[in-house]
């Protein structure tokens, strides 16, 4: 009877089964109704239905409809390259300042500005004013397959390309044509394009930028998580006028304004955790009752470079020049893969699922420009230096990348230098492997004196960490920063609970000797006690 | 043998559980303080604040039992006895003579022990609800216009309360065995009578 009930529950089973594998087969071969999320198919525009040779003639085509584009694009930061911080007066921007990866834009500009969003800025005569410079493509190519090799001052190649020239190296040629009708709104993969290879590689700069947020899962990233929100980076990152908030620049340490309302005109930068989350995200009091001093990012993001690509933690470029044993450049690799060594660079260390450094940060920072005045000493020179502390009222903790490094610069004049590496030229580094040539070259760009004289020195820069949120389940424990020794061990003017360096020393002294005193006080006369009872016995 | 009725079920419940609060909340005070970690920084937290929750209810009931019957009297401070008390702890102990004081249902603490826990009820308690009620409202400081407070200040009073609350606790456990049998006081804190011994027939 047992075993027949068996066989008919299977067959039940059986026959279930197959009722539902028809039913979802025959779901999967319903035609999904077609989806237009757009009102506009540009592969039907006869404007876009030529040949493009260049960069320029496509954007004339898109300037043709999107009269007003290229105006607005002109007054970004994207464009410029330089922005000045209105609270230090500093000019910033990549035009300006001096890093401690390749150091500067200026003087290798047909290399670096593959990722300028304009056409043919090789040098300091670029002219800004004309639209079809602009370039509309890097950031709204749909295809993937938009390309703009470094070398070529942001220009795409269109023709098969011996590129550097007698190198027998051939730079493929790309379709614009084909690119042009096929535009589209930004994507993770545009913006990455750029902003995943700041430092000239893949995940070199920021460690929370690298091509893993292509296509993040919810580990990685709660938010960018392709199975679930599938934000790209203007859903944070929301333009206004082609303008893209939240540049690390003069970032908002410290947002205390409500989560932003439909409708409603906003004035604060939307990029923000709070402009979303509002002021109280956490169901638990306590939780929320760390809002006014941590930084969403300190907690959310455990590690940066968590996706399996790891970034650069330091780099020494007094190393470089050292020939392999043929005699030749060489490159040395660790066992993942990752250079190590250069010729043409020095030496690097790359990290993967980095524990950040954290500061009080209140979103103004410093940089050290061409010609501020640096000493070599014990402490690394900043190349930038976030401001913030307890007291001040507008800081919050952020976690924050350290990159830290060892560059040339000018120890007559006592400056950072401009150095002219990339270059089919006499005087570029990575050609000649001759710093005095490069720096004189580089120099020579800048209105700033060099004295002919160069050394090393050791520099920091610092990088907040914002990107690879992580699900609330991986957040930071409170043990992590409530202990001694904790991720917050070096942040000081506050009280934490568990942190042994904010006890009083009195009262630790104190209070441990009177409990001690009390047990032996308590242990002499019980014992006092259980001699004299036997004694009277 | 003498017998004395002294602590009533309400007085012994109090005692009781509250006991075992103060030992979870010193337990987990001192982990959260960072001397050690038992629960987990979080759990400690979490237990802790449980815990003082649940004294601040008991707290609530019994200084209503205490107004309504009247046993506040208890302890009402007095130096009635207290050098004789002092000698007694101090050699007569040792030489097994008479406590110079009897306990009974209208009297039942002896005066150091009505200074002592005057003193842990009306001094140390205060000093620790105080500073763990800032400490748990710290996020309205603001709102009640308690921005001049330091964590730090708040911190140290509380943490200063729970060293005197430790010492306390060890200097009452040891002198709870100081009655007519070691055990004796312990009994009469679980059944209410106490056993006063052969003297006071």
């Amino acid at each position: 009877m047992a075993h027949n009930l068996h066989r008919v529950a299977q067959m039940v089973g059986l026959a279930s089964w197959l009722v539902l594998a028809a039913a979802s087969t025959a779901w999967a071969e319903a035609p999904k109704p077609p989806k237009h999320t757009t009102t506009a198919d540009h592969s039907k525009f006869k404007e876009l239905d030529h040949k493009f040779d260049t960069g320029p003639e496509v954007t004339k085509a898109c300037l043709a409809c999107h009269t007003e584009a290229a105006k607005q694009i002109h007054k970004t930061q994207h464009w410029k390259w330089e922005f000045t911080n209105p609270d230090t007066q500093q000019v910033l921007g990549k035009k300006h300042v001096v890093n401690n990866f390749c150091t500067s834009v200026k003087s290798n500009e047909a290399a670096c500005n593959s990722c300028h969003i304009g056409y043919g800025w090789k040098d300091d005569k670029f002219d800004f004013t004309v639209e079809e410079n602009v370039d509309c493509l890097a950031c709204h190519d749909a295809t993937g397959k938009y390309k703009k090799p470094s070398g070529f001052a942001g220009n795409p190649v269109t023709r098969d390309t011996e590129f550097p020239p007698g190198s027998g190296k051939i730079v493929r040629g790309i379709n614009l044509s084909e690119i042009a009708k096929k535009v589209g709104p930004t994507k993770r993969t545009t913006c990455g394009a750029c902003h995943f290879n700041g430092g000239g590689g893949d995940g070199v700069k920021h460690g929370d930028l690298d091509s893993s947020l292509e296509a993040p899962n919810k580990e990685l990233d709660v938010h960018m998580d392709v199975d679930g929100n599938n934000f790209s980076c203007a859903t944070c990152h929301k333009t206004d006028g082609h303008q893209v908030p939240g540049s690390r620049y003069a970032p908002t340490a410290k947002d205390k304004d409500p989560a932003h309302l439909r409708g409603k005109a906003e004035t604060t930068n939307p990029a923000t955790c709070q402009a979303c989350h509002g002021q109280a995200p956490h169901q638990e009091a306590k939780i929320n009752n760390h809002t006014n001093k941590l930084a969403c990012q300190t907690c959310h993001i455990p590690a940066y470079a968590r996706g399996g690509q790891p970034t650069k933690m330091t780099w020494d470029w007094s190393t470089a020049g050292k020939m392999g044993p043929d005699g030749k450049p060489m490159t040395v690799k660790d066992e993942d893969g990752y250079d190590t060594y250069m010729t043409i660079k020095g030496n690097f260390t790359w990290k993967e699922n980095v524990k950040p450094e954290y500061v009080w940060f209140n979103g103004t920072v410093h940089y050290t420009l061409m010609g501020d005045k640096i000493e070599k000493g014990d402490k690394p020179t900043q190349i930038n230096r976030f401001e913030g502390s307890a007291t001040d009222g507008k800081s919050m903790i952020w976690p924050v990348k350290i990159f830290r490094g060892k560059q040339v610069y000018d120890p007559v004049n006592k400056s950072l230098v401009i150095t002219h590496l990339a270059g089919n030229d006499n005087t570029a580094f990575w050609k000649n492997l001759d710093w005095d040539k490069a720096v004189a070259a580089g120099m020579a760009t800048s209105s700033a004196k060099y004295s002919g004289k160069l050394d090393f020195i050791e520099t920091e820069s610092a990088w907040p960490i914002t990107h690879m949120v992580a699900p609330k389940e991986k957040a930071v424990g409170c043990v992590e920063c409530h202990t001694s020794n904790g991720r917050l061990e070096k942040i000081d003017g506050i009280y934490m609970p568990g942190r042994g360096s904010d006890h009083a020393r009195w009262l630790e002294l104190g209070g441990w000797a009177m409990v001690i005193l009390t047990l032996v006080g308590v242990t002499g006369h019980g014992l006092i006690r259980i001699l004299t009872h036997k004694r009277t016995r | 043998m003498s017998r004395v009725y002294l602590f009533k079920p309400f007085e012994r419940f109090w005692h009781w559980s509250q006991a075992a609060l103060i030992i979870t909340m010193l337990l987990t005070g001192f982990e959260v303080h960072g001397t050690y970690s038992l629960f987990g920084f979080a759990k400690a937290v979490g237990y802790h604040t449980i815990a003082a929750w649940t004294l601040v209810g008991l707290w609530i009931f019994a200084i209503f039992w205490h107004v309504a019957t009247g046993e506040w009297r208890h302890y009402i401070p007095t130096t009635d006895k207290i050098i004789a008390i002092a000698n007694y702890y101090s050699s007569g102990i040792f030489k097994h003579e008479p406590h110079p004081f009897k306990p009974s249902a209208i009297n039942k603490h002896n005066p150091l022990q009505r200074l002592t826990y005057l003193a842990v009820l009306a001094l140390l308690s205060p000093l620790i609800w105080v500073t763990g009620g800032l400490y748990l409202f710290y996020a309205d400081w603001s709102a009640l216009g308690l921005d001049f407070l330091k964590l730090e200040w708040v911190a140290t009073g509380h943490t200063l309360g729970a060293f005197l609350m430790l010492a306390f606790l060890i200097s009452h456990l040891y002198l709870a065995t100081t009655g007519h049998k070691v055990y004796s006081q312990v009994m009469a804190m679980i059944t209410g009578w106490e056993d006063l011994g052969h003297e006071s027939k």
